[in-house]
């Protein structure tokens, strides 16, 4: 398949947009991101069976206003069993936690994205309870999505043709990919410092007040500039990665075990790197290479 | 009880297997049973006991089979052929039937267990013998077809009158419809009557008709007719005690369940839960009828005597043998059986690397069956291996180019040698090419037909030959295509090939019938697989080969039906023996045009469907 040069759209020369974050912004991205997954950590600890999808989202939430989190990007999700596959998706309003009950073997799935002082954190932190060998080998497996995206990434190929590259890597595994669930099937989201106002902590559709606000005039800005703020397969996502901070959520499943991770990659104008590497699921690669 | 051997025919007691059984006479509870024996009596020795209206006689073909290896002892059970009759009925109750059985065997085989084998009422009195506590050291193992254990029956008839489920409701009925003949034996006179009137003798023309068994001479037995109508006594003496009131009978006979798939009057459903009463169970089928079973495939169930036997005495399991026993034990673990249909079986699938064939391997694996993929690709098809592993089941990978012949013939070799003959294959391997007819060059034409037509015939011919041989029946899945009946001026080649093994199929499926092997003929439409990527096209330079699986890939993914969705047709069409199967709305819809107007089909043929 021939690689089609990014053109400039319908003639308007391409904005050159700058990478918009000093290092401290990084710094406080970073130690948000921390945050976030120390929270989604203790939540995880603490799950047993029994537990359901709405009491874990609740802690979660706790969790992390104890931790000074004013206002969330989205609501915090958990998904238990067959709902980290997104199996018998029908509508949006199942994404929400629900009564679903944690039982012995079963995978479950943090995501919170918490909001301080407009930067933003968006996470994903899969785990299970008791034994899963389908949970195992995805997890491992989930080490070479992390190094194509970035791959793919620092080659300034289109974002959608990564998406793509990362669906040839879910068939040639034998999984199948779970984040098209997602509205908009998206792999991931550009996050921005966001400085709206409205009311902090309050959402609409699980989404924040603010976060609407932003994400809108996001949408239509980079829409002018033939882009999208929204990473997925589509015509849209048809442009080298822009420069700024993308939330990556890779999600595959394999039957009734769904794994995804989730995590800031970091684009400037010539390179990209990932915010972290200090994160759960990075360390469970590196314990598992050196085993 | 006494024994009076008599040398009938003058055979000496290392008779060749072929010669005249030696008779001798048991006598039980004041009647004198007549008893044969065939072969070594130093080797193991396997008693087989036959059902209503048989005598010795339905065992022949088992018991030469099994005399070159074993010593083979028959009797005719009390009231039937040369054997006594009681004189009252309380004679034929099965604990006295269970103590003719013993008798037999500590005359037979006073310081060694017998292997038992039995069929139809000889095995409800075997289970009665196997379940009494002198089994342990009388009865090394047991081999049973159609005749559950009555206690056993009354059991599960209880069981679902008090757990009233639609499922167990329709199980009732099922056993209801084929046991109607039992009421009509306890009314008076009408049985004896049609016996004597008529039904002994076109028996024959019945088991020929009805149970699919070719005439031959001395069968049925002369005394068929006062057989018949003293075997009544059997059904009036036990079946309304032991089924009403049923007795807790459990054993630990190591059991050998053979269910036959076509039998009129015991139904399959009959063994549910069996591995309550018995632990130590394996479970085979034989594609057969009630007596089809013992007069045209007696050499298959002898080697399932055999392969029992010998295991039961300490020898290594065979493949086939080995993985039923495991239905029952991973059915136990997973609290149910209904869900695993395809337990204790196993799946060859072809081109297992990706697409439709990983996704069917994974749908038998989940369904229970354990797993033999092939690919050109070994470590796709090792991926695919290693999910099933996931799943549960065992799964083994090889790297099979199917155009090739002796490939596929060593591979097949090698299958059933370390796993066992399948028993269902899936044809799957293919590649896609677009080209007219012109445009495709002869070595295009070569590659697809070997790849896509060939590769299906060596399939066929390896593992078909080796599903009948075994006599255990099967399922064969052909994959062809929507283009196998819809023609295309660009598929030229394509379509070809796929329409050769649709008809390869509707001929095999006439040939196997016979064999119990089904035979599916499998046509997709557009499906999400990885064929559009490595698809080749007539006449175009590399990169606009390039250029143009790139498109099609967009237009297959755009149209988004999974290859998971294939794979489930598949197994559906399995468990229900469809012979063709198109998948897709496009694939149906063009099935349907080409019945209402060929014509019109023929028209949509000189579109250029790959612009």
């Amino acid at each position: 398949m021939t690689t089609t040069p990014i053109q400039p759209s319908s003639g308007r020369r391409r904005a050159a947009r700058a990478f918009p974050f000093d290092d401290a912004d990084l710094d406080r991205f970073r130690e948000l991101q921390q945050l976030a997954y120390r929270c989604a950590g203790r939540v995880a600890d603490w799950l047993e069976p029994g537990v359901t999808e709405r009491q874990a989202a609740a802690r979660l939430r706790r969790e992390l206003t104890r931790e000074g989190v004013e206002d969330f990007f989205h609501v915090p999700f958990a998904w238990f069993g067959d709902r980290t596959a997104f199996r018998h998706f029908k509508t949006p309003i199942q994404f929400f936690a629900g009564r679903r009950r944690l039982e012995e073997g079963m995978p479950f799935i943090l995501d919170c994205a918490p909001v301080v002082d407009g930067y933003t954190a968006d996470i994903g932190y899969a785990g299970k309870v008791g034994e899963n060998p389908v949970w195992d080998r995805i997890a491992l497996d989930l080490c070479e999505y992390r190094e194509l995206i970035l791959r793919e990434v620092r080659a300034r190929k289109p974002l959608n043709e990564i998406y793509q590259a990362v669906d040839a890597l879910i068939a040639h595994h034998g999984y199948d990919n779970r984040h098209k669930v997602y509205p908009g099937r998206v792999i991931g989201h550009q996050v921005t410092r966001m400085k709206a106002r409205g009311p902090a902590g309050v959402t609409v559709f699980g989404f924040g007040v603010r976060t609407l606000q932003t994400l809108g005039r996001e949408l239509i800005s980079e829409r002018l500039h033939g882009r999208s703020p929204l990473w997925a397969d589509g015509r849209s996502s048809r442009h080298a990665p822009t420069p700024g901070l993308w939330a990556v959520e890779p999600h595959v499943g394999f039957h009734d075990v769904g794994l995804k991770f989730e995590e800031l990659l970091v684009v400037t104008e010539d390179d990209a790197y990932w915010l972290d590497d200090d994160l759960p699921h990075v360390h469970r690669w590196t314990k598992e290479q050196a085993r | 009880m006494t024994t009076t051997p008599e040398p009938a025919g003058g055979p000496t007691p290392r008779a060749p297997a072929e010669a005249e059984p030696r008779r001798r006479t048991v006598i039980c509870g004041g009647v004198a049973l007549a008893v044969y024996e065939q072969g070594d009596p130093a080797k193991p020795t396997v008693m087989l006991v036959h059902g209503y209206p048989d005598t010795h006689r339905v065992w022949d073909d088992v018991s030469a089979a099994l005399a070159e290896d074993h010593h083979v002892v028959r009797y005719d059970v009390r009231g039937a052929g040369r054997s006594g009759a009681p004189a009252r009925r309380a004679g034929y109750r099965l604990p006295q039937l269970a103590d003719d059985l013993f008798a037999v065997a500590d005359a037979v085989s006073p310081d060694r267990p017998v292997h038992l084998v039995a069929h139809d009422w000889g095995s409800i009195q075997s289970w009665e013998a196997v379940t009494d506590p002198r089994a342990a050291d009388r009865i090394a193992s047991y081999t049973t077809m159609s005749g559950p254990c009555l206690d056993h029956v009354g059991h599960w008839i209880r069981r679902r009158l008090t757990r009233p489920t639609p499922r167990h409701l329709g199980q009732l009925l099922a056993q209801g419809t084929h046991s109607w003949y039992i009421a009509a034996f306890h009314l008076p006179l009408l049985a004896p009557a049609v016996w004597r009137h008529g039904l002994a003798r076109c028996w024959d023309q019945v088991l020929h008709r009805i149970e699919d068994v070719t005439p031959r001479p001395g069968h049925p037995q002369p005394t068929l007719r006062d057989d018949a109508v003293r075997g009544i006594g059997l059904y009036r003496a036990n079946m309304l005690p032991r089924v009403l009131r049923p007795r807790q009978r459990p054993t630990e006979v190591p059991v050998q369940l053979v269910t036959l798939t076509k039998d009129h009057y015991v139904s399959p459903a009959l063994a549910e839960g069996l591995e309550q009463w018995a632990p130590n169970l394996w479970l085979r089928t034989l594609p057969a009828t009630h007596w089809s079973a013992l007069l045209e495939k007696g050499t298959t169930v002898a080697r399932m005597v055999r392969e029992f036997a010998a295991h039961t005495e300490g020898a290594a399991a065979p493949p086939g043998l080995d993985r039923s026993h495991r239905i029952r034990q991973t059915a136990r673990r997973a609290g149910k059986a209904g869900g695993r249909p395809f337990a204790g079986r196993l799946a060859v699938v072809t081109g297992a690397g990706s697409g439709i064939g990983r996704a069917t391997a994974l749908a038998f694996a989940e369904r229970g069956a354990d797993v033999v993929v092939c690919d050109i690709d070994l470590d796709a098809a090792e991926r695919t291996a290693e999910l099933v592993r996931l799943l549960g089941p065992a799964a083994h990978a090889y790297r099979l180019d199917v155009s090739d012949g002796p490939a596929m013939e060593a591979f097949a070799a090698e299958v059933a040698a370390g796993h066992g003959v399948p028993d269902i294959l899936v044809n799957n391997a293919g590649v896609g090419h677009s080209g007219t007819f012109l445009e495709t060059t002869e070595k295009e034409w070569q590659r697809v037909l070997d790849v896509n037509l060939w590769g299906v015939i060596h399939g066929c011919r390896a593992f078909g030959t080796r599903m009948a041989e075994r006599g255990e029946g099967g399922h064969i899945v052909n994959l062809a295509s929507a283009a196998a009946y819809l023609p295309s001026k660009v598929l030229a080649a394509y379509a070809t090939s796929k329409a050769a093994v649709s008809m390869l199929s509707d001929c095999l499926r006439a040939e196997l019938v016979d064999a119990g092997i089904g035979v599916s003929t499998i046509c997709p439409g557009i499906v999400n697989t990885n064929i559009t990527r490595t698809a080749t096209f007539s006449g175009l330079t590399p990169e606009q080969q390039a250029a143009k699986q790139a498109k099609f890939s967009g237009l297959y993914a755009k149209r988004n039906y999974p290859p998971e969705k294939v794979a489930e047709q598949i197994v559906h069409a399995v468990l229900h023996r469809r012979p063709v199967v198109p998948v897709t709305f496009e694939a149906k819809a063009a099935r349907l045009i080409g019945r209402i107007s060929p014509a019109l089909l023929r028209a949509t043929a000189r579109l250029n469907a790959t612009g």
